[in-house]
């Protein structure tokens, strides 16, 4: 086991990242042009990276596996992004906003990183104001805010509760600017299956267009990860049905460094699960405990009632209902942070209190609210999402609660980077939810849009230029170098074994079975019994999967199922390295609730001296083995201490 | 629920298209469309057969991915849903259902009910943004914007790209979606600075890719699943009058001088 270093510059927190942009290396204009670069994906960090290097002219190629890159999955992030302008003069600052991800993500974050993140916050909002993104605004025509996720001040700007597709429209469109201008090339339809290493050093990707089967092979000075979370580990998730951890997975193969894979978060405010043909779970805004408060029957003998339909929920009267958050933490009620309230209702529901047809959902009430403010304030507040909900669930919110329970969202592990968020390869750097090092344990609400471009707009730009100006001289790559070839042709092979291995099941089959295994022993309560049953039966299912899976059509044509194979070969692998993680980390901490490291009243309980660390692991060339190293995280700014929102 | 399936099949976009027929039963009603589509798949792959090939992804209603042509309407017969939020108890338990996948020039076939959007990024990169760079910008709260029209330009920034306009259109125009994006910026101080160019390079664009001409039927309204309207179109349409005008107008003061 090696110590990690994250090359954290000198200094106080605050002027860290200020020194380290008047020290960094810059490449001069004539060269910049002469240098390529590789983005993968088109989220928000890879849409916001790919543009703001192509106006600085470096010359970038973008991929996505999407038809455009206005279709990433950022794009359906609802509620808001974070920033410390403290327009509302309520007391917000860079250090608040710095201190407040740090405590959220239950103290096993990067502070650097942190502070960096609160930093640059306020440059984002700015670059998309003039960017034309609509954010909502007061009647004097400035900018609105609200309190989300907990937050005890409003720091959250929005566009109504679409934020997510507004910052990424803006993103898009300023990537379709350098597009237009020569400076991007964009390949859309394509999947990433390989990075390709040349002397030690990132310098190109092996992709399949998605389209004509066609093994391409294409080259630069560094590629950026921004492939987004791996949540589709877990079968049903709120993840877009084609995210995928494939091209992060192929770069941990090949050496990149893979933290902290257990920290997953599961959001407590999505549509409950309806039946077993289900493909994916939709969440609704967190925005909504603003105003709704949750609450299941205090008797059984309700729920009993609620199930066979003799009763409505509104039938029960006020006493007879247990608003569990308020009553668990009176402080903060149900703004408590999502760990918190997902495992709040999975408590309930393992009590026999959940409600449904199923048993495993818990009320969101809007009838106080709606009362105090009135139907057209909520409707202008959460229009769009009751109607949604109403599309899906065929129940109108206004008039019957809605219900909801937790389902997996964001992954707060993903590859180790260091302060520049570079990967433990050179020369390859990991941005977004591809990476890990921002949130820690758990991530608060509106803060993965802000981190996405953080990383794309402000950071890499300088950090990526600090490690090219050492790269001025290295001419560009000629793609038929063995590297590339053999890089193409392991791809190849691997994808005929799997097109030719005549499995009896289909891909789903086993995507669904290690969902199941996933969400039952590695999701909101873990143990060591269950970890170990879920490796067992991992192992079991990977060799299941390398005999044989059912994939119709050919290598050299549009063949969606090929796709998902090679994706679910890949989770499978991660699956296991995710159990590991969960088993090693004897403790609990933000999403990683341990059942055996719990205090007396059922709150997670950390081990910080032993656990404050980040865990890193490496490939080790076998199957189902790698070796742990361990990065120390140093607080020297703020005092770990009992995270309590009681 | 039990349905007979009438779908577009078509192996690439050279190859000729046919409609093929399915049964598919045991459908749950809360089932989506895609889920039972997914249910068709898994026996097709069970049995040896050809899975149907169509585009969608967040499955949520709003990455715009989505298409399908159902009984003759964009997203099929639900007002205000892409087809990834529609479910089957929209439909009659026996009912035959038609899927095929948009029609126009500018969107050719890739394979079965997949179709080639890109035309629409195009429209984008010839004018659809803001020139400016990363950093060097003012504080976002200099920049007041009236909230009507902030609101406004909300309403329209939120087309989802899916081109379900262009497929309702008995001309494939693309009107409406280009509406949306020079209306959005167009209503914003931000996007004033290059409105006459920006609305110019788009439609320019937009007849160069080989989509229609408006004729006022609306049918894109009717069918966009986010509600665009055709305001939109209004807008455009006075933008680009203004700005060809404006054209002329600078043109006679630089040849005067």
């Amino acid at each position: 086991m090696t110590r990690l270093n994250a090359r954290i510059p000198e200094g106080p927190v605050a002027s860290k990242w200020t020194d380290y942009k008047s020290s960094c290396k810059l490449v001069n204009p004539n060269n910049k042009r002469k240098l390529d670069i590789i983005v993968v994906g088109t989220g928000l960090a890879g849409a916001s990276a790919a543009a703001a290097l192509g106006e600085l002219g470096y010359k970038v190629k973008v991929f996505c596996y999407q038809d455009s890159p206005r279709r990433a999955h950022s794009i359906a992030a609802q509620g808001g992004i974070n920033a410390a302008k403290n327009y509302p003069n309520d007391g917000d600052s860079a250090f608040r906003l710095f201190y407040d991800t740090i405590k959220g993500g239950d103290y096993r974050a990067r502070e650097a990183n942190v502070y960096r993140l609160a930093q640059v916050s306020n440059q984002i909002i700015d670059l998309c104001a003039a960017q034309g993104v609509p954010f909502a605004r007061e009647y004097g025509g400035l900018l609105a805010n609200r309190s989300f996720g907990g937050a005890q001040v409003s720091r959250t700007f929005y566009a109504r509760g679409q934020t997510g597709q507004q910052l990424l429209l803006g993103a898009y469109s300023a990537l379709s600017r350098q597009i237009a201008l020569g400076n991007v090339t964009l390949f859309n339809r394509r999947d990433v299956l390989d990075t390709v290493l040349v002397d030690g050093k990132a310098r190109g990707i092996i992709t399949r267009n998605l389209v004509t089967g066609e093994i391409e092979r294409h080259a630069a000075h560094a590629v950026v990860l921004a492939s987004g979370g791996y949540g589709n580990v877990f079968f049903l998730s709120t993840n877009a049905m084609g995210s995928n951890v494939t091209p992060a997975w192929s770069a941990y193969k090949k050496g990149a460094m893979f933290a902290n894979p257990c920290f997953t978060q599961i959001h407590p405010t999505c549509i409950p699960v309806h039946g077993d043909t289900q493909s994916k779970l939709t969440l609704m805004s967190e925005s909504l405990r603003n105003d709704g408060r949750i609450w299941v029957p205090r008797k059984l003998s309700d729920v009993e009632k609620l199930r066979n339909q003799s009763i409505k929920p509104s039938d029960i009267p006020e006493e007879e209902r247990d608003y569990y958050l308020e009553r668990r933490y009176p402080a903060f009620g149900n703004l408590v942070p999502r760990d918190v309230a997902s495992r709040a209702a999975k408590e309930r529901c393992d009590a026999g209190f959940g409600v449904g047809s199923t048993g495993v959902a818990v009320f969101l009430d809007f009838a106080d609210a709606i009362k105090r403010k009135g139907h057209d304030t909520i409707e202008a507040l959460y229009g769009n999402l009751f109607q949604m909900y109403e599309q899906i669930v065929a129940d109108n919110p206004y008039e019957t609660p809605m219900m909801i329970y937790p389902a997996v969202h964001y992954t707060m592990g993903g590859l180790w980077v260091d302060y520049e968020l570079m990967t433990t390869i050179p020369g390859l750097f990991a941005i977004g939810e591809c990476n890990f090092s921002d949130h820690g344990a758990n991530r608060l609400g509106a803060s993965a849009l802000m981190q996405g471009l953080a990383d794309g707009y402000f950071v890499l730009p300088y950090t990526i230029g600090n490690y090219l100006a050492s790269e001025i001289h290295t001419p560009r790559f000629d793609t038929n170098a063995s590297e590339f070839t053999l890089a193409a042709q392991g791809v190849t092979d691997r994808l005929k074994k799997m097109k030719n291995s005549g499995g009896k099941e289909s891909v789903d089959h086993y995507h669904r079975h290690l969902g199941k295994i996933m969400w039952e022993y590695c999701g909101m309560a873990r143990n060591d019994a269950g970890l170990t049953e879920a490796l067992y039966q991992i192992t079991e299912l990977r060799q299941e999967y390398a005999r044989g899976v059912r994939i119709p059509g050919g290598l050299d044509e549009y063949n969606p199922e090929l796709e998902k194979a090679c994706r679910v070969g890949d989770f499978i692998e991660l699956g296991e390295l995710m159990v590991r993680d969960a088993q090693q980390r004897q403790e609990s901490c933000g999403g990683h609730f341990r059942e055996e490291y719990q205090t007396s009243e059922g709150e997670a309980l950390r081990n910080d001296d032993k656990f404050a660390s980040v865990a890193a692991w490496e490939y080790n060339g076998g199957e189902g083995t790698a070796s742990l190293h361990l990065e120390e995280l140093q607080f020297n700014e703020i005092k770990l201490s009992q995270r309590s929102y009681k | 629920m039990n349905f007979t399936l009438k779908i577009w099949r078509q192996k690439n976009v050279a190859a000729k298209g046919e409609i093929i027929s399915y049964d598919v039963s045991g459908i749950s009603p809360d089932s989506s469309f895609f889920e039972m589509l997914d249910t068709l798949n898994q026996k097709l792959i069970m049995t040896g057969g050809d899975p149907v090939a169509f585009d969608h992804d967040c499955r949520e209603g709003i990455c715009g991915t989505c298409s399908l042509y159902i009984n003759g309407r964009p997203h099929g017969p639900v007002k205000g849903v892409t087809t990834c939020q529609l479910h089957m108890r929209s439909f009659a338990d026996g009912e035959t259902i038609h899927i095929e996948p948009w029609r126009a020039k500018a969107f050719p076939v890739i394979r079965d009910l997949i179709v080639d959007r890109s035309a629409f990024d195009k429209i984008i990169q010839a004018g659809g943004y803001v020139s400016v760079n990363t950093g060097g910008v003012p504080d976002a709260n200099t920049i007041p914007v009236p909230k009507e029209k902030s609101e406004a330009a909300m309403d329209a920034a939120a087309c989802i790209g899916c081109g379900a306009c262009v497929a309702a259109c008995s001309n494939a125009a693309a009107m409406l979606f280009i509406g949306a994006k020079v209306s959005h910026l167009a209503l914003l101080p931000q996007g004033r600075v290059e409105a006459a160019k920006r609305v110019q390079k788009m439609v320019a664009c937009m007849d160069e890719l080989g989509f229609g001409n408006c004729s006022n039927t609306y049918a894109c309204e009717a069918d966009c699943p986010k509600g665009i309207s055709v305001t939109n179109i209004a807008r455009m349409n006075r933008e680009f009058l203004g700005a060809k005008l404006f054209a002329e107008k600078e043109k006679v003061v630089r040849d005067s001088l």
